[in-house]
């Protein structure tokens, strides 16, 4: 490593902020703008699997909500997609690459959703997963991406309270209801648990080393079961992982080793609804490209 | 055209940068400004500026150390120990 | 009073249904920026359908969720304009113009209405329309010289206002939206 990529490396490991007009060594921009597109692509393919519950919302207030909800998600995407912009690569090329399969977004969001159980769990853990991965994102070494996460943040935080909501009238209503709740988290466990990623040590993690987050993909997921296992508990619902408690002495979570051949095959554009999702941005892409021209030629 | 947005949280507070958005003109940019950063009331206003009209000053010459500018030009904690001392109310912690 | 609600159901069925049909382009509007603005636009119309609903709802005796959801499709009186599917932007953006240039002289007549509660919502409602209005301004000055945009406008015009049944598209669309809330008895919270 020469000796300026040095010197900013202990800048960004002791806590400095860069900008988008400073010097960034090759490896650093190239694994930010990877990983920040990463995320851009899962915000917008994040609104597919929900985007058809708005139309099947049981009542005007979940409807606002829920339309609410996702509509944030465009919104983060076109924050982040902004920033993706200003480190050199235009949007139009990250769509490109994101359907074309180049490029990836998170395992959560290959997933179908069935029912109303769905659109519950989905508010109420996949994002509070999420949003662990985002608060570890706050202090990120490069500024403009710190910036946005702040309102991503503030964003999500109402996300989860309206997952909680719908997944408590649930919970407190017919039978019927309680089982669409069980048998959404039946469902979305795997994936949940595999959603942080692989257990790599942090110092091994290039995102960490170079402060791009600033929590390991282990300690992410301990601070979600840390929050969320009580919960699920709480309620009355039983987590499919028959092996999940916490060890009183160290404090720290046991469960089944999660299925990494699994996440791969879904990231790597494998996943149950992976295919489809891709076609119907694909089609909307192609469809509304006469639109992009007019707006360009005024 | 790029358009960069600054938000007022509150009366009396400073704009601060929060974010750019794409927009085919001005109008455009407005809408799409009051969409983004206003549609939860979370802003007392908005500033919305083409980029290009933006003024970018990144680099201060100072060659000659003028230290009078700065705080370090000051250096009183020395001082005022040396002070107290004399006048014998140093503060308990000093002596 | 049956009166004042059959009229107040008139206006919230246009509201929530078009929320409805705009809401299909949640996630895949012609651009993020655009995709953000439209959906806001939406969730308005919702918003809208939902203060006409509650105050219908008292005239009737009834719920607003009860009045938006557990109604069979013939007895909605929403127009023609409103429930047809439009997958294609100018057609979209054409519903947008017209609608909006009708409903701005409707909230203008009922504004002025002697019933007090009803001219004041229709105020509220106006004063949140006014960016719907320069938003579908805004779309057709850019689209004013694109033959598909003008041909939808005339293909559309037509059916501004008109109430005189409704399309297969609506019962399609109802069965949609109520799916959910049909999966279990009347009265469950959700």
């Amino acid at each position: 490593m020469e000796q300026r990529e040095r010197e900013f490396l202990e800048y960004v490991q002791g806590g400095g902020q860069v900008e988008a007009g400073d010097w960034l060594p090759d490896e650093y921009r190239a694994r930010l703008r990877k990983f920040i597109e990463m995320h851009g692509n899962s915000e917008l393919m994040g609104v597919l699997p929900e985007r058809e519950w708005i139309l099947r919302a049981p009542t005007l207030q979940r409807k606002l909500a829920l339309t609410a909800k996702v509509q944030d998600e465009v919104g983060h995407a076109q924050l982040i997609y902004r920033v993706v912009e200003d480190l050199g690569k235009p949007r139009e090329e990250c769509l490109d690459d994101l359907i074309s399969g180049k490029s990836k977004f998170h395992n959560v969001f290959h997933y179908p959703t069935k029912t109303w159980g769905d659109v519950g769990v989905i508010a109420w853990l996949v994002d509070a997963a999420a949003i662990i991965s985002q608060k570890a994102l706050l202090k990120c070494s490069y500024a403009p991406y710190a910036r946005i996460m702040k309102k991503i943040c503030w964003e999500e935080s109402f996300h989860i309270l309206h997952g909680r909501d719908v997944i408590l009238t649930l919970m407190n209503g017919t039978d019927d209801q309680r089982e669409l709740v069980q048998e959404a988290l039946n469902r979305w466990w795997g994936p949940l648990m595999q959603f942080h990623g692989n257990p790599i040590e942090p110092e091994q993690d290039p995102m960490f080393v170079w402060r791009i987050k600033s929590q390991g993909n282990d300690e992410a997921r301990q601070q979600f079961l840390d929050g969320y296992v009580p919960q699920i508990w709480e309620l009355g619902l039983t987590v499919p992982d028959p092996e999940l408690r916490k060890d009183e002495e160290s404090g720290r979570w046991l469960y089944t080793e999660p299925d990494w051949d699994e996440l791969m095959h879904v990231v790597t554009g494998h996943g149950p609804k992976t295919e489809d999702r891709l076609d119907l941005r694909r089609a909307a892409r192609e469809n509304s490209a006469w639109v992009r021209s007019v707006l360009l030629a005024a | 055209m790029i358009y960069e947005v600054f938000r007022q949280e509150r009366k009396g507070q400073a704009f601060q940068h929060a974010g750019s958005i794409e927009a085919a003109d001005e109008r455009f940019a407005e809408s799409y400004a009051r969409e983004q950063y206003g549609r939860r009331g979370e802003s007392q206003a908005l500033w919305v500026v083409a980029r290009d009209s933006i003024m970018r000053i990144e680099e201060f010459v100072d060659e000659l150390n003028r230290n009078y500018h700065r705080v370090d030009g000051y250096p009183l904690k020395e001082k005022l120990k040396e002070a107290r001392e004399r006048a014998g109310t140093a503060a308990p912690r000093d002596r | 009073m049956k009166e004042r609600a059959q009229l107040l159901l008139e206006i919230a069925d246009d509201e929530l249904i078009l929320g409805w049909r705009d809401s299909e382009w949640t996630g895949i509007a012609p651009f993020l920026e655009e995709d953000v603005a439209f959906s806001s636009i939406a969730q308005n119309e919702v918003g809208h359908a939902r203060a006409l609903y509650e105050l219908a709802a008292r005239d009737l005796g009834t719920t607003a969720d009860e009045l938006a959801f557990d109604r069979k499709p013939e007895e909605y009186r929403c127009s023609e304009l409103v429930e047809l599917r439009l997958p294609e932007w100018e057609r979209t953006i054409a519903r947008h113009v017209l609608y909006e240039q009708a409903d701005a002289e409707r909230l203008a007549r009922l504004k002025t209405s002697d019933d007090a509660e009803l001219a004041g919502l229709a105020a509220k409602i106006d004063r949140e329309e006014v960016y719907h209005r320069l938003h579908a301004e805004m779309w057709a000055e850019r689209l004013q010289a694109e033959p598909r945009f003008i041909a939808a406008l005339d293909e559309l015009r037509p059916l501004v206002d008109r109430r005189k049944g409704h399309s297969p598209e609506l019962a399609e669309l109802w069965d949609e939206m109520t799916s959910v809330r049909r999966s279990q008895p009347a009265g469950t919270k959700w």
